[in-house]
Formats: structure tokens, C-alpha cells, sequence
């Protein structure tokens, strides 16, 4: 029996159904198996997914910091999104809201009579207090259920204020994960912030956007420092450590750079459109996902000096981290993993446990759709259903004033097919034959890919974590961090391969079983004996 | 840090800013967790109980099983009935729990759905139980939603009996599961046959063997929350969270209770073991003495470093009171005393707390605040020492004063959910917690001249 019928065992005829389409053994290496994805989560399987305030407010919104945030609804959602993502964000001028939470915290007779007035003085509030330039608004659950009009209260604060103000209706039963979050905050930042902003383009200076990096433990900032070093001039990181007043003008870029394909594809497309700026799937974890990436990146510039700055900077920068990365690679090099993640970091980080000669053989996405797994040409064939129609798709049109092209479209085709230029190849390309990926991976599909693959390391998050290492398996969070990083690039790799020895090599694996467990503490003479 | 706080008090009445609490199904997830083969269920969308697992592992740095009914926008409309069934048929075919505890969320709440009637409708296996609580997250917090998920254990399984098992029933509060072994060791000395109920020791700090263990060893089983209803009395301990249980108890099945403070600090300590003794009729052992009388020992010896310092201390009520009551026993000055949760008892019993002092007009005291004031009463009178959350720490960073951490979460330090603040031997932690911070801050800012070498 194949593992992926082992790990369908267990399961009574419905759940069967549902979860045999979820989960895939790839047959051949590197060639994509049709998987189901983006689809409602069995009740009563312990999922590890989210909800759509957390992908709209935790993700994509809680990042900038220069907005007052305020989460429409009981205290909790509010209170588990204070400070636990680790999207670091600095602010020059100590206006940093990232370390506050702020909730309409709403009460019972809120509920029965509406929260709208009590969210009108929030905001009041708050403009009082801190003078913020924009004010966002999160739902959650009750708030779209009691009908409150977050839209008209949103258009109030503008007219009232004099302030921007966006509302997000991301009620947590929206969609079927995160990913919904995901949507609706992009359509919320094209509409009403992206390019709202006056600045000109800064010709010649080959301006690049970040977008779909969160800035957990400083990936941004490291990526940003190794793009800077090369010549380019970063406009915008979306949205780790992100801010309003930056992303106004983010239509200024030439390029942008997409790390998590699934949280922000919205936008680049939309980008696209409206702006026409080009987008580009790169992966800054992996020393040799890194190189490609920033050679693709010069490729598309096509500047000499950008180009010969690039190498040098890789030379440089790998030159700085080969001698330790040997050491862990020689460590390392043999052992397998697994990795269970949100959307993209377990494609991205195969890359980097590869030049780590660490196979992969467990992969999974709690909120991926099919097109993460297996590449862009799917998206015309996914049919939506119910629970995804009701997320609006907007459409945005050419926005004549704004509106250039940064390289013609003769070589824009041709650069088309050697680079990851509006292209995303998916996972399933990167894995191995007989390699398993879970889609919507649950709690008891964990403990049962742990005890048939036996890893020497898994990759998850926090509600995994501690069952993975009550198991015997060394765990690291691949969303947190556990509290280091950067992970991102050449410096950052060196970091996770630290992280990856020293979470396997613990002494304290060799103490787990007592010495009276294996070794006997009777003593005493065998009767007759003298 | 926290550079837009105004030292300027305005009145908010809408904006919370840093709150000191969170909604009620992350303590009924607590609770259920301290029920042995127990899977806690929550009923409403999968971000809740992603949430709340997720705030529970981090504190306890241990895996915080859940199961959820996934609600989409359809469940909303036509109600979660078919949802939680699913649920419940899905969780005892793949988990096994022997018992599943279903708490409500504010989604569901506000729907309106009826757990009970879905519960009764459903098809559960032979010997298995399914029980409910209702925890609507807009009210009260936290504390709330354990104690109701409390009182729902009680009104399923606490059976009203004629004869009494002469067992005493145990309510520790919400506690870790280190205060737990504390509050039974204390209650083993006094020969109490006992019945801890929940009881997150040997769950929340299960060790490492190798193999996981969906549910472990601890956790209080069925049959003792079924004999709670025939237990000579309980002892509650918390005076806040402890009242609406030991109401359902009193009604279902007639049991008397003794509600206590949280036995943190001297005087709350000594009337746990009194009431106990009572209880049991034991003679309390010297072992007990002997660790009374070495904290007591210390507090004197600590005394001169400790007496006048002023403390802010905030947290669970009846942590914050507990707390505040140790702190008060020290000579020290509790000046702020918060809690996030809406218990306007709380009020009224630090005031009672800080007026036995004689401190009262020195202090404030809140129930229903936030971080954000308490910022603001220290940008306008400081303290000493912040004892209290983790959140507490951006405050301490900003203003360099020196933080205990204690109570519920602490999300950025490993074992402290192993270790009592209860008892004796957890008054002899905290007041060595207190007493390092202080002086370790002292150490940091002296003058070279003033760094002592003996104290």
C-alpha cells in the first residue's frame, strides 16, 4: 500500500471522498498530479487553517505600520493579532502602530442594537489620540451577521476627518481560509490606497516593489539590504514593514517582485493592468533560488552595470557564508523533512533545505489553491464553487495617466520564456517522485506522516509544533520563526541552516529515555550463590 | 517603544487599546483541556479555535488540541446544526475522545444556535458523552468562558447523591497546570482524598517521552466530575472565577462550597490549608510548617529591599488579587491593580484588600481596562516593579521598569507553566522573581560607586 492510501485508511466513506482528492503521491518527479485545493474544510477534522480576518488583518493588513488598524468585534480576534506574527516593522518617526491593538471590543447590547455608533467613536477616538493619516477597519464574525454598514462608516471618517479610511468586511466565515483575507485585502489596497499617491517615477533608477513579503523576522529588511546593494531602489515592501504613505505611490515602480504568490497574486495582476508594470515570481530562500532570482532580475533591467553589480554582490554575498554553510551542510546533508505551511514557504523552503542536501519528502499548504501546486496554466481551469464566488472579484482598468511600460512587449515576450516573468511554476515541479503534499493538511494526517516517513526535521507552525516534538521529530516554525531569523537570502540562509543544526543536533534528544528504562538497577545475589 | 501613548488621560468609551483580556472560548478551551480524554469543540468559524490553540501553545508551549465546525457563510444562514453533527460523528471516528466539550463562539452566538437541541439529536457512540457550554465572546472574557465551560461539565455529569464519598473537591481557577501540583501537593499533605476539577497537570506539562499521546495521562476524568456531586465539600479557589460553577454545583446536586482566594501569598495560603484542615481533620504536617516558615524567613530578610516599592499589577482578577495580596504581605504598595475582564466585583474586593493595609488611597484600582491607561498612570506616577502578562513587557521596555511575568499569557518564556505561584513554595517564587528584578534593574542603573557586592 502506497503511504497515501495508508494515510486514507483511517477515514470513514465521506471523509474519504473529501480528503483522498486533497492529498497527493507524486508518481514522476517534477510533474504535476491535478490536486484539490481552496475547498471547505471537513467539520470535526482538527485543520490547522485560519480564517479570513486572519489572512485579511493578520497578514496582509497588520504589517502596515503607520495605519491604525481597528478590529470591528469582540475583543479576542483583535487580541490574538497583537504581536504574534512577528512582521517586524520600524518607524522612523516613532510612529509605529504595530505594537498597539485596537478593538471596538464590542459588548452584547452592541450586538443587539448595532455596532455602528460605537465604531464611529472608535474611530473618533483614535483620530483624537494619534492623528493617524488612514484608518482601517476589520470585521469579524458578528459584525457581518448583524449587518452593520462598515462601508458607510468607513465613507464618514473620510468626509468627517478629513483622513483615508478603508473598510474590509473580512468576517471570519467568509471563504473557506485565509486565503479570502488574502483577496479582500488586495482589493481593498488597490481600490483605495495603491497609486492614490502623486510621486513621479524615478527614471532610470530601476525601482522595484517587494510584494507577498510580510517581514517575519526581517526577511524583508535582509532582502531589501541585498537588492540595495546591487543598485536597485526598493520602493515598496508589501506589506512587511509596509506603510500607507509608501504605498500611495507604489505605482512608481518598474518591477515588481512577487515572493508569496498566493497572498498578493491580486495585486500584481491588478498592478499590471492598471499601471502596467510587470511582475515577477522570485524566491529569495535558498542561496541558489536567491541567485536566480536576482539574475532574472537583472535580466529583465538589462542594465550592464546592474548586471555586473549583481554578480558581484552574489559573489560577495555567498563568498561571506561559504565556509559555515559547509560545515551544516556536511551536517546535514542526507537527512529528510517535512513541511507544513500557509501558501508558499513550503515550495520556497524545499529550495533551501536543498542546497542543504536535505530531501523533502512531506509537503502541505493549509490555504494554497491549485495553481501553488501546480503552476499558473491551472488558474483557467479552476471552477469556483459557492464559498469562493461570494469574495468579490473586482476589475480595474488602465489608468491612462499612470499607465507605462517599462520594457517593450517584443522583448517582454521573448523574456517571457527564460524567466518566472508573470509565470509561477508551482510546487509539484520542485518535489521528487513518491513525495507526498497534503492540501488542507489536519492533525491526525500529521502524526501519520511523521510515523510513515519518520523525517529527521518538520517544518510547521505553532499548533503543530509541540506534537511534532512530543514525537521525537526536531520542529521548527516555518511561520514565526521560533523567534530568529532573517531567513531570507545569503546571510539568512546561514541563519536557517544554523537554526536547522542545532534544533536536529540538541544534546537533549539523547536524554529522553531514562537509564532504568534500558538498564536494570536490581542487584543482589542469585540464591545459592556466595 | 509605544511612543504614541499621550501621557494625557482621556476617556475613551469605544476604543479599546491593548486589552488585558481575550473572549471567552480560549478559557473554555482551557477548561476542557483539563478533562482526561476530553476534545474540546469549538462551534463557529476554524479562526477561533486556531486562535485559541494557538495562544494556548504558546503560553504552555505544549500541543492544545481542538476540534472546530468550520463554519462557511451557507452555516450562517441555515445555522450550524448539520456542521456540528458532522463534527461530532468525524471527531469520535478519527480522535476517540471519550468525551467531546462544545463551546460557542460569538458567530454562533449570534446566530442563535441551539447546542443543546443539536445535541440531543445526535448520534452519539455508545459510552461517549458530548456536553455544551455557551460562550459568547462578547461578554466577559477569558475567565468567563472557563468558568462556563466549568459550569457545563457540572450541569451534564455532576450526579446529586444521598451518600457522600467523603472525597473533597478541588475548583484551582484558571491556573497552570504547575499551581495545580502545588494546590494537590498541599491538599496530599493534608490527607484530603481529592477531586481536582479541571485539572490541566500532567496535560498542559506533559513531559517528553518519545510518543505522542493525543490525550496524556493528567486531566480529571468523568467519573470524578460525575462524584462531584457527592464530594463532602469543594474548595473553590478564586473568588471570582469560582462563584457561577459552585452555583450550578450548589443547585444540581446540593454540594456546599468554601469560596477562597486563589491561595497566592501567605494569608490566602493559610486559608486554603485551614479550610482543608477542616475539611479533613488533619493535623497540618510539619513539612507545611517548615515551608511557611522559610518564605516567611525570606520576606523578612527581603523586607528591606521590598517595603515601600510599588507595584502595577495586572492581569486575571483573581490573579491581580492574589497577587496584590502577596505584594501587600511584603510591604510593598500594589499602586495599580487592572483587569481586562468585565467583574466589577473585582473592584470591591482590592478595595477591601488594599483598606486592610490601609493603602487604599494610595492605589487604583480597574476592572474592564486596558494596557494602554496603565501605561498612562505610570507615564504619569511610575512604579517599581510591573507584575503581570507578557504584554506587559512593551510597557516595561518604554518606561525601564523592571517586569514579573505571571498569570495567563505568558507567550515569551519557557517553564514558567511548570511553576507554582501558589502555595507556600509559590510564594517563595514569586518573591524571588520580585525581589531579582528589582534588584537586577538596581545593579544595571547604579553608579559604579553604589554597585554592592553584599546585600
Amino acid at each position: 500500500m502506497q503511504e497515501r492510501d495508508k494515510l486514507l485508511d483511517k477515514y470513514a466513506a465521506k471523509v474519504f471522498k473529501n480528503r483522498k482528492d486533497h492529498i497527493v503521491q507524486l508518481e514522476q518527479e517534477g510533474v504535476p498530479q491535478e490536486i484539490t485545493a481552496n475547498s471547505r474544510s471537513v467539520p470535526g477534522l482538527m485543520v490547522n487553517r485560519g480564517c479570513c480576518y486572519a489572512g485579511c488583518k493578520g497578514v496582509v493588513l497588520g504589517p502596515l505600520h503607520d495605519v491604525v488598524t481597528i478590529t470591528h468585534g469582540p475583543i479576542g480576534c483583535g487580541f490574538y493579532s497583537w504581536g504574534t506574527r512577528r512582521n517586524k516593522a520600524k518607524a522612523e518617526d516613532g510612529r509605529n502602530f504595530i505594537q498597539y491593538c485596537f478593538s471596538t471590543d464590542m459588548q452584547e447590547s452592541d450586538i443587539v442594537f448595532g455596532g455602528e455608533k460605537k465604531l464611529k467613536q472608535a474611530i473618533e477616538e483614535a483620530v483624537e489620540l494619534f492623528h493617524p493619516a488612514c484608518v482601517m477597519i476589520c470585521s469579524t464574525c458578528p459584525i457581518g451577521l448583524i449587518g452593520d454598514d462598515i462601508q458607510a462608516v468607513a465613507d464618514w471618517a473620510k468626509t468627517t476627518f478629513d483622513i483615508q479610511c478603508v473598510a474590509f468586511s473580512c468576517e471570519g466565515y467568509r471563504g473557506v481560509s485565509q486565503s479570502a483575507g488574502h483577496h479582500i485585502a488586495n482589493n481593498g489596497l488597490m481600490k483605495h490606497i495603491i497609486g492614490s499617491g502623486d510621486a513621479v517615477p524615478h527614471y532610470g533608477k530601476h525601482t522595484i516593489n517587494i510584494l507577498g513579503e510580510y517581514n517575519i523576522g526581517g526577511d524583508g529588511w535582509e532582502t531589501s539590504r541585498v537588492l540595495k546593494r546591487i543598485g536597485y531602489e526598493v520602493r515598496n515592501v508589501f506589506t512587511g514593514d509596509g506603510s500607507y504613505e509608501g504605498i500611495k505611490d507604489s505605482h512608481i515602480a518598474d518591477l515588481n517582485l512577487v515572493m508569496c504568490h498566493r497572498s498578493i497574486n491580486y495585486i500584481a495582476e491588478m498592478m499590471k493592468t492598471k499601471f502596467g508594470i510587470d511582475w515577477l515570481k522570485v524566491n529569495f530562500i535558498g542561496i541558489e533560488e536567491t541567485i536566480r532570482s536576482l539574475r532574472e532580475i537583472a535580466m529583465y533591467f538589462d542594465d550592464p552595470i546592474i548586471t555586473a553589480k549583481t554578480e558581484e554582490v552574489i559573489a560577495d554575498e555567498y563568498a561571506a557564508i561559504a565556509g559555515d554553510m559547509g560545515f551544516y551542510k556536511e551536517k546535514l546533508t542526507g537527512k529528510t523533512a517535512g513541511i507544513f505551511t500557509g501558501g508558499s514557504r513550503t515550495h520556497h523552503y524545499q529550495a533551501l533545505l536543498n542546497d542543504l542536501g536535505i530531501k523533502t519528502v512531506i509537503g502541505g499548504y493549509e490555504f494554497a489553491h491549485r495553481d501553488e501546486y501546480e503552476g499558473r496554466e491551472v488558474i483557467p481551469n479552476i471552477k469556483l464553487d459557492a464559498d469562493n464566488k461570494n469574495i468579490e472579484e473586482i476589475t480595474v482598468s488602465k489608468d491612462e495617466a499612470k499607465y507605462r511600460l517599462i520594457i517593450d512587449r517584443e522583448r517582454f515576450e521573448e523574456l517571457k520564456d527564460k524567466i518566472e516573468l508573470e509565470e509561477y511554476k508551482g510546487m509539484f515541479r520542485d518535489m521528487g517522485a513518491g513525495t507526498i503534499t497534503v492540501d488542507d493538511f489536519n492533525h491526525y494526517e500529521t502524526e501519520k506522516v511523521i510515523e510513515m516517513f519518520k523525517p529527521d526535521i518538520f517544518y510547521s507552525g505553532i499548533k503543530d509544533k509541540y506534537v511534532i516534538l512530543k514525537a521525537g521529530i526536531p520542529s521548527r516554525q516555518l511561520h514565526s520563526y521560533d523567534y530568529s531569523g532573517p531567513y531570507s537570502c545569503f546571510q539568512g540562509a546561514l541563519n536557517f541552516a544554523r537554526d536547522s543544526y542545532m534544533a536536529i543536533y540538541a544534546p537533549a534528544w539523547g536524554l529522553i529515555s531514562a537509564p532504568w528504562k534500558t538498564t536494570s538497577t536490581l542487584m543482589g545475589k542469585i540464591g545459592g550463590e556466595k | 517603544m509605544l511612543d504614541l501613548t499621550p501621557k494625557e488621560i482621556t476617556e475613551r468609551k469605544a476604543l479599546r487599546i491593548n486589552p488585558c483580556k481575550t473572549c471567552q472560548p480560549a478559557g473554555a478551551l482551557y477548561c476542557a483541556l483539563g478533562v482526561h480524554k476530553c476534545m474540546p469543540h469549538s462551534h463557529g468559524s476554524q479562526g477561533c479555535i486556531s486562535y485559541h490553540r494557538s495562544v494556548l501553545s504558546r503560553h504552555f508551549k505544549e500541543p492544545a488540541i481542538a476540534t472546530t465546525s468550520s463554519f462557511s457563510e451557507g452555516a450562517c444562514v441555515f445555522g450550524g446544526g448539520s456542521n456540528v453533527k458532522t463534527a461530532v460523528k468525524n471527531i469520535f471516528d478519527i480522535y476517540d475522545p471519550d468525551i467531546i466539550a462544545c463551546h460557542t463562539t460569538c458567530l454562533s452566538e449570534t446566530i442563535g444556535d441551539d447546542l443543546n437541541t443539536y445535541i440531543q439529536q445526535m448520534d452519539i457512540p455508545e459510552g461517549k458523552l458530548v456536553v455544551h457550554c455557551n460562550t459568547p465572546s462578547y461578554v466577559g472574557s477569558h475567565i468567563n468562558g472557563f468558568f462556563n465551560m466549568m459550569a457545563g461539565f457540572i450541569e451534564y455529569l455532576a450526579e446529586k447523591s444521598e451518600t457522600c464519598n467523603g472525597k473533597t473537591g478541588i475548583f484551582p481557577g484558571f491556573v497552570n497546570p504547575g499551581d495545580m501540583r502545588e494546590m494537590k501537593k498541599i491538599a496530599g499533605l493534608l490527607k484530603a482524598d481529592y477531586i481536582m476539577f479541571p485539572d490541566t497537570s500532567g496535560v498542559m506539562d506533559a513531559p517528553i517521552t518519545g510518543r505522542y499521546d493525543m490525550y496524556p495521562k493528567g486531566g480529571t476524568k468523568i467519573s470524578e466530575i460525575r462524584g462531584l456531586g457527592a464530594v463532602r465539600k469543594v474548595v473553590a479557589l478564586g473568588e471570582i472565577t469560582e462563584q457561577e460553577p459552585c452555583m450550578v454545583l450548589k443547585r444540581k446536586t446540593g454540594v456546599d462550597s468554601d469560596i477562597l482566594p486563589l491561595p497566592i501569598g501567605i494569608a490566602n495560603t493559610d486559608e486554603y490549608v485551614m479550610a482543608l484542615a477542616r475539611l479533613t481533620h488533619a493535623e497540618v504536617p510539619y513539612v507545611l510548617e517548615e515551608e511557611r516558615g522559610q518564605i516567611v524567613d525570606i520576606m523578612l530578610d527581603a523586607s528591606a529591599h521590598l517595603f515601600g516599592k510599588k507595584a502595577a499589577i495586572y492581569g486575571d482578577p483573581d490573579t491581580v488579587l492574589g497577587i496584590a495580596s502577596l505584594v501587600l504581605e511584603m510591604g510593598m504598595i500594589p499602586k495599580y491593580m487592572l483587569t481586562g475582564t468585565p467583574i466589577e466585583s473585582f473592584n470591591k474586593k482590592a478595595a477591601a484588600l488594599l483598606e486592610k493595609y490601609g493603602v487604599a488611597d494610595q492605589c487604583t484600582v480597574k476592572a474592564n481596562g486596558d494596557l494602554f491607561e496603565l501605561h498612562q498612570w505610570i507615564k504619569n506616577e511610575t512604579v517599581d516593579v510591573l507584575i503581570g502578562t507578557t504584554y506587559g513587557k512593551q510597557i516595561a521596555k518604554a518606561e525601564d521598569i523592571p517586569l514579573v511575568r505571571a498569570g495567563f499569557p505568558v507567550l515569551d518564556r519557557h517553564a514558567h507553566a511548570l511553576q507554582p505561584i501558589v502555595g507556600y513554595k509559590g510564594a517563595l517564587r514569586l518573591v524571588e522573581m520580585i525581589l531579582n528584578a528589582i534588584l537586577d534593574k538596581q545593579d544595571r542603573v547604579c553608579a559604579d560607586e553604589d554597585l554592592e557586592i553584599v546585600l
